[in-house]
C-alpha cells in the first residue's frame, strides 16, 4: 500500500447518478478499505452477495453509539453523542421489541388502505401547482408536501406545524455545524415529547402516536424520538427519489412514454428507480463487534462497515448492464430499502407514493419538462440521502 | 414441497406478502402467516423468490427435487 485509501462516501456530480468514482471501486475486490468522513480506517462492502451476507449479521451492530463506529457525516457524528437512540441506531433484543410495535401501521395491507388517501393527496399538490404555474418547482411544489402530509397523517403528526417541522428537519439534515444540528434536533425532539404528553390525555389520538401514548409499552421518551426519526425518514427519502425518479424519467423519453402507455409498468419501473438511484447508502453503516471473516479478509472487532447500496446494486454479477436504465427489467432483487433486520419499515408505503405520485404526474401534465439541464441540478453532499433541494419545470 | 414462515425471526418487511401473495400474508401484527403450504406453478416460483429476497431468513422454502432457483435481480 503506497496509497491513503480512498474516501467514503464521495459527491455525486450529477445528482441522479452515483458518484463517477464508484464505478472504479466496482471493479476492485469485494472488501477494500476506505477513508470515512471522520477520518477513520472503514471497510467498504463493494459486492451484492457479500453486502447480504453482512447486512444479515449479527456480528455487525447499528448502534451509532459504539466505539468504532464509522462516522460519515455530521448527522452520524450527532447519533453517536445521543444517549437514546431511534430504531435505526438499535440493536436486538431493543429493536425487534420496538420494531413490532410500530409495524402494525406499516403492513402491505394497512399501507394498501391508504391508497386513496395518498391519490386525493398526489392530486390536491398538483391542483395547486396547476394553479399557479408554470414555472414550478417540482421538489417543493410537488415531491416534497406528498410524503411529508402522508407521514403526517399516519404518525398523527399535525399538519398545521409543517413550516416548524421542515425548518428544523432541513436545519438538522443539511448542516454541517454540529452546534446548528444539535440545536434543531433538540427543538425536534422538545416538540414530540410535548405532543406524546398531549396525546396521553386524549384516548383513541390520531395515527401511530396517538396508538401508542401512554400504553406504558414504550417510555414518553422512546416515543418522542421515534416519532421524529419516523417523520424524517418517512418522507426525506421518498420526496428525493419522486423529483430524482421524476429526472430520470423526464432523461429517458422513450421509456416514459412506455410506462405512461400500460398502467402496469409503473410497478418495476419503481423498483428500478429504486436500484438506479440507491439514495441511502447512509443508512448501510455498521460496526463489527466480533472478527468476522469474509471473502478473504478479517474485519476487526470495532472496525467500521460501510455497505452502501449504490455499489451492491450496479453488482454486474446480479444486474446486467447495471448503468443502464431499464424500467422493464426486474430489478425487484435490489437493496435499496437495505436487508437484514433494519430493512425499511416503510418500503411498501414509499413504494405505493412512488407509484402515484409517478403515474398522476404525466397524467395531469403531459407536456412537463425541465427547465435545465439535469446535470446543472445541484447534488447533495456525500453522507446524506441523496436527492436534490430543487428542480425547476414548466409544463 | 415444504413451506415455513418464522414469526420469531419475521421483522415484518412484507416482501413476502408483496413477492408471493397467495402463499404468504402478514397477521395485523405484521408477521408472516403461510396460506398455503405446497404451492404449485407460477405460485411455487414466487414462494421460492421470496424465499431469497426476505430480509430476515424467516421463510423456508423446500423443494422436493432439492432444486434452489438465484433469482435476484433477474
Amino acid at each position: 500500500m503506497t496509497t491513503a485509501p480512498p474516501a467514503f462516501p464521495q459527491a455525486r456530480v450529477c445528482p441522479h447518478l452515483p458518484p463517477p468514482a464508484y464505478a472504479e471501486l466496482r471493479q476492485g475486490p469485494a472488501l477494500r478499505r476506505v477513508t470515512t468522513y471522520a477520518g477513520q480506517l472503514a471497510w467498504l462492502v463493494t459486492r451484492y452477495d457479500q453486502a447480504r451476507t453482512l447486512l444479515k449479521d449479527p456480528r455487525l451492530s447499528s448502534d451509532r453509539r459504539r466505539p468504532g463506529f464509522p462516522v460519515i457525516s455530521v448527522q452520524v457524528e450527532l447519533l453517536t453523542e445521543r444517549k437514546r437512540q431511534a430504531l435505526i441506531g438499535m440493536d436486538p433484543p431493543e429493536h425487534d421489541i420496538q420494531r413490532r410495535m410500530f409495524l402494525p401501521d406499516f403492513t402491505l395491507k394497512k399501507v394498501r388502505e391508504r391508497r386513496a388517501d395518498i391519490e386525493r393527496i398526489v392530486h390536491e399538490s398538483l391542483d395547486d401547482m396547476l394553479a399557479q404555474g408554470p414555472p414550478a418547482d417540482l421538489y417543493r411544489d410537488f415531491a416534497l408536501p406528498v410524503p411529508f402530509r402522508v407521514i403526517c397523517r399516519l404518525l398523527g403528526a399535525p399538519w398545521e406545524d409543517r413550516d416548524f417541522f421542515q425548518d428544523a428537519i432541513r436545519r438538522l439534515v443539511r448542516t454541517f455545524s454540529t452546534e446548528e444540528g444539535r440545536q434543531a434536533g433538540a427543538e425536534l425532539l422538545a416538540y414530540f415529547e410535548h405532543l406524546v404528553t398531549e396525546y396521553k390525555k386524549t384516548p383513541d389520538g390520531a395515527g401511530l402516536i396517538g396508538r401508542l401514548a401512554g400504553t406504558g409499552r414504550i417510555s414518553d421518551d422512546d416515543l418522542a424520538l421515534a416519532a421524529m426519526s419516523l417523520l424524517i425518514a418517512g418522507h426525506e427519502t421518498t420526496a428525493a427519489m419522486i423529483s430524482l425518479g421524476a429526472v430520470t424519467l423526464m432523461e429517458n423519453p422513450d421509456q416514459l412514454a412506455a410506462i405512461r402507455a400500460d398502467p402496469e409498468a409503473i410497478v418495476p419501473a419503481v423498483e428500478e428507480l429504486l436500484r438506479y438511484q440507491s439514495i441511502a447508502d447512509s443508512a448501510n453503516i455498521r460496526v463489527a463487534t466480533a472478527d468476522i471473516e469474509i471473502d478473504g479478509v478479517v474485519i476487526k472487532a470495532g472496525e467500521g462497515v460501510l455497505v452502501p447500496a449504490s455499489l451492491a446494486n450496479r453488482d454486474a454479477e446480479v444486474f446486467e448492464n447495471p448503468d443502464v436504465f431499464d424500467a422493464g427489467r426486474d430489478a425487484g432483487g435490489h437493496i435499496a430499502f437495505g436487508y437484514g433486520r433494519h430493512q425499511c419499515l416503510g418500503q411498501n408505503l414509499a413504494r405505493l407514493e412512488l407509484q402515484i405520485a409517478l403515474t398522476a404526474l404525466w397524467q395531469r401534465i403531459p407536456t412537463l419538462r425541465m427547465t435545465v439541464p439535469a446535470e446543472e441540478l445541484a447534488p447533495r453532499p456525500p453522507g446524506a440521502i441523496q436527492g436534490i433541494d430543487a428542480l425547476p419545470v414548466t409544463w | 414441497m415444504e413451506i415455513q414462515g418464522d414469526q420469531d425471526v419475521c421483522i415484518g418487511a412484507g416482501m413476502c406478502a408483496l413477492t408471493a401473495p397467495g402463499v404468504f400474508d402478514q397477521d395485523e401484527n405484521g408477521l408472516v402467516v403461510v396460506l398455503t403450504a405446497d404451492p404449485s406453478g407460477d405460485a411455487r416460483k414466487k414462494a421460492l423468490r421470496a424465499e431469497r429476497l426476505c430480509p430476515s431468513g424467516a421463510l423456508r422454502v423446500s423443494s422436493g427435487s432439492g432444486r434452489t432457483d438465484s433469482i435476484a435481480g433477474r
